[in-house]
């Protein structure tokens, strides 16, 4: 049961896009389609998963005063290997997903997590904590893509339902990640304080 | 286990460690993909060119020309050979820096008497919805059977805005201008080749 | 209610809301007369549906999301309602208009809590957003043709696009000037005339073209006191300054300054939109700081920009420094 809640804890209670607000770098810009708001998801979800697990294995063995390089060289490791896997086999995502890949090293929630949370826990725990907060991002960035891509392309994970004329481009453009995510933000709230 | 202390050599060995380990699983993902990625990168150059020389079944030969003199980068011209030895005509991989992103790259497909096959997007970056139409066959569409050696018009090609004859992309004159530039910088590369080469035409 | 976030003193009083918000609204149709003169029946079709829209979404959202009481009647639904539709083309189609009417109402006002409490300026945010993502349906403008063939749509570009075209392409500004522009039935048309331009035959947002008929509403709002002269006369003055400026400098690259008075948004922006009293500073020297601003940014955007057109981004993003001006300049406290 407490298990569970460690994992379900990072979709709602403590979304990291909605509630923490992290990681807004990847999620106002590669959010212009589902399946890139999807695949930046799983990408990142990776990656906490593996960075939780290691670090909390490691964090006997890392003194305190270097505990943020070495986190930073655990989490870019797996960074550089996950973009590696992508740009080898899902090519496709790596085009468009481009220079974000590389930036997951900056993620606030990577890092984060591995502070707030894998430093204290023991490895399952962790692991758990990753792929529940992993889960949550990849959610709310496929919502967020999957808004911008109906409004701004008029489709939905590339099927297209409305012919061009009918697409409002600021949606795919950055000024409307900004208004998908604040009303969605808005909603949350408003969903929470009842 | 207790924590570690943090003393010097406690933190120059747990960092040391994590270094070495973590170069030693970069280094393994990278040999694990370099395959798979190279020949992604391959393929990709590989249908550019299968898209503008479609019929074409034989040996390349790249060569890297400055197509025109202050240009800042090369333009690589693919001969393309048919099998008995005759040029059947060239994908040259050629950019424009007039661009609304800035630049593009495209590939523009020529046979050997130096008319247009056909014409492909290779990397862009131009607004979405406008400049990205580029992309669209309606567009490449137009570019097929224009005759550019020895030059039909003076200047090369250019929009119907600017007296020519492409048909500009809506409220995308930028890019548009910017394809037709990269076409013509295209075919000034190929002739320079021939020239080079001196190629029996 | 509240007229403006600001220190004090404050503005209260819902009666001189409306009173100054019909004074607007007045003051708003010689203009729109003179577009119903040059673009026809569309013209009266769009601002009212407009204005409707507007009304609709803001009785919609502060009876079901605020569940408050209605202030549709104050008139800055239809004051909104107007200036956007006074800030398209003639022949868009309606419903991007009514997305535009949402984005006002919706996005730019009620998001941020209703009248007094919104940072942009409703309508100059409306045509952002509709600009950017209907790039091709808002810059199609259709050619003035004073009452006759309402049916046919023959389009041809706005000055100040020939000239940031032509400029580009390395053509002098004044054989641009004087060089019959390419309609879309295949047909010549003079450049206007100078007459023109002040009465405002040309293409354009249908309510932005006629100088004249701009200036006349705005002298009236003057008159009833509904605005003061600092926005307008300092906006102006600087883009026309600085228009001054490059064209006496090089007048084959620049058009000259008159030019930039009367062509685009600029008389519209400055007369009706940047001085809006909820999305401009409170005191005299922060105005003529926030025009100032606009006139700037406005003429920056037409020389050297993208766009044609600079004067919806300037006063967009003077907005957004409204609250950094009103600290700096804070108006006198009357018991010191």
């Amino acid at each position: 049961m407490k298990k569970l809640r460690i994992l379900f804890n990072g979709i709602l209670k403590e979304n990291p896009t909605f509630v923490l607000v992290l990681g807004m770098c990847p999620t106002l810009g590669v959010t212009t389609s589902a399946f890139n708001g999807f695949g930046m998801g799983v990408a990142t979800m990776f990656v906490l998963m593996l960075s939780n697990m290691l670090i909390s294995l490691l964090k006997n063995f890392i003194p305190d005063m270097v505990r943020i390089p070495a986190y930073i060289v655990v989490i870019a490791t797996f960074v550089s290997i996950v973009d590696l896997l992508i740009q080898g086999f899902v090519p496709a995502l790596g085009e468009s997903l481009g220079l974000f890949i590389p930036l997951i090293v900056v993620n606030c929630i990577v890092l984060g997590r591995a502070e707030a949370f894998a430093s204290k826990n023991s490895v399952f725990d962790s692991m758990l904590d990753g792929i529940g907060m992993g889960l949550g991002f990849t959610l709310s960035l496929t919502v967020i893509g999957a808004i911008r891509e109906i409004l701004g392309s008029g489709s939905i994970f590339g099927f297209q339902f409305l012919p061009e004329t009918y697409n409002i481009l600021i949606f795919v453009l950055a000024p409307g990640a900004f208004f998908v995510l604040g009303f969605l933000m808005a909603l949350i709230r408003h969903l929470q304080s009842k | 286990m207790s924590k570690k202390p943090s003393t010097l050599v406690n933190m120059l060995l747990a960092l040391a460690v994590i270094a070495v380990v973590a170069a030693g699983a970069l280094a393994g993902g990278y040999v694990l993909t370099k395959d798979a990625i190279d020949k992604e990168q391959q393929k990709k150059s590989q249908t550019a060119m299968e898209q503008v020389l479609p019929k074409f079944q034989g040996t390349t030969e790249a060569v890297s020309v400055q197509a025109r003199q202050g240009d800042k980068n090369d333009v690589t011209v693919n001969l393309a050979y048919n099998n008995d030895g005759s040029l059947f005509g060239a994908a040259v991989e050629t950019y424009t820096d007039k661009a609304f992103g800035g630049s593009f790259t495209i590939m523009v497909g020529f046979d050997a008497e130096g008319t247009i096959i056909g014409t492909a997007v290779v990397k862009a970056a131009e607004t979405p919805g406008l400049g990205d139409k580029i992309k669209t066959e309606k567009f490449n569409g137009q570019f097929a059977k224009k005759q550019l050696r020895p030059w039909d018009v003076e200047g090369g090609l250019s929009v119907t805005k600017d007296g020519g004859q492409v048909d500009a992309i809506t409220a995308a004159t930028i890019s548009s201008r910017a394809f037709c530039d990269a076409v013509n910088r295209a075919a000034e590369a190929y002739q320079k080749v021939l020239n080079q080469k001196g190629v029996a035409q | 209610m509240l007229l403006q976030v600001s220190g004090s003193p404050h503005v209260h009083g819902s009666e001189s809301v409306k009173k100054i918000m019909w004074s607007v609204v007045i003051a708003l149709l010689p203009a729109f007369l003179v577009s119903v003169y040059y673009f026809g029946i569309p013209v009266i079709i769009l601002t009212l549906v407009s204005v409707g829209c507007c009304m609709l979404f803001e009785w919609l959202i502060q009876k079901y999301l605020f569940k408050g009481e209605s202030t549709i009647l104050d008139g800055s639904a239809v004051i909104t309602g107007m200036l956007v539709a006074f800030n398209v083309p003639a022949n868009l189609p309606i419903w991007i208009l009514i997305i535009g009417d949402l984005i006002a109402i919706g996005v730019a006002k009620m998001a941020f809590g209703g009248l007094g409490k919104n940072l942009f300026n409703p309508a100059i945010t409306a045509r952002i957003f509709l600009l950017i993502s209907f790039p091709v349906q808002m810059t199609t403008w259709p050619v003035p043709r004073h009452f006759q063939g309402f049916a046919d749509a023959v389009t041809g570009p706005t000055p100040l696009g020939v000239i940031k075209e032509g400029v580009k392409a390395g053509v002098p500004v004044d054989s641009l000037m004087n060089t019959p522009v390419a309609l879309s039935d295949g047909t010549f048309a003079n450049m206007p005339s100078n007459l023109d331009y002040l009465f405002g035959q040309m293409g354009g947002s249908f309510g932005e073209v006629s100088a004249i008929a701009i200036l006349i509403g705005a002298l009236y709002l003057l008159w009833r006191k509904v605005i003061s002269w600092h926005i307008p006369v300092s906006f102006i003055l600087t883009a026309f300054i600085f228009a001054g400026i490059f064209w006496l400098a090089d007048p084959t690259q620049y058009a000259n300054p008159f030019f930039h008075m009367v062509t685009g948004g600029l008389m519209l922006g400055a007369c009706f939109m940047a001085t809006d009293m909820v999305t401009s500073p409170t005191s005299k020297w922060g105005m003529i700081v926030f025009g100032c601003g606009c006139g700037l940014i406005t003429m920056i955007i037409r020389l050297f920009g993208a766009y044609p057109e600079g004067v919806s981004f300037s006063i967009l993003i003077m907005n957004a420094l409204v609250p950094l001006i009103d600290k700096a300049f804070k108006p006198k406290r009357f018991a010191n």
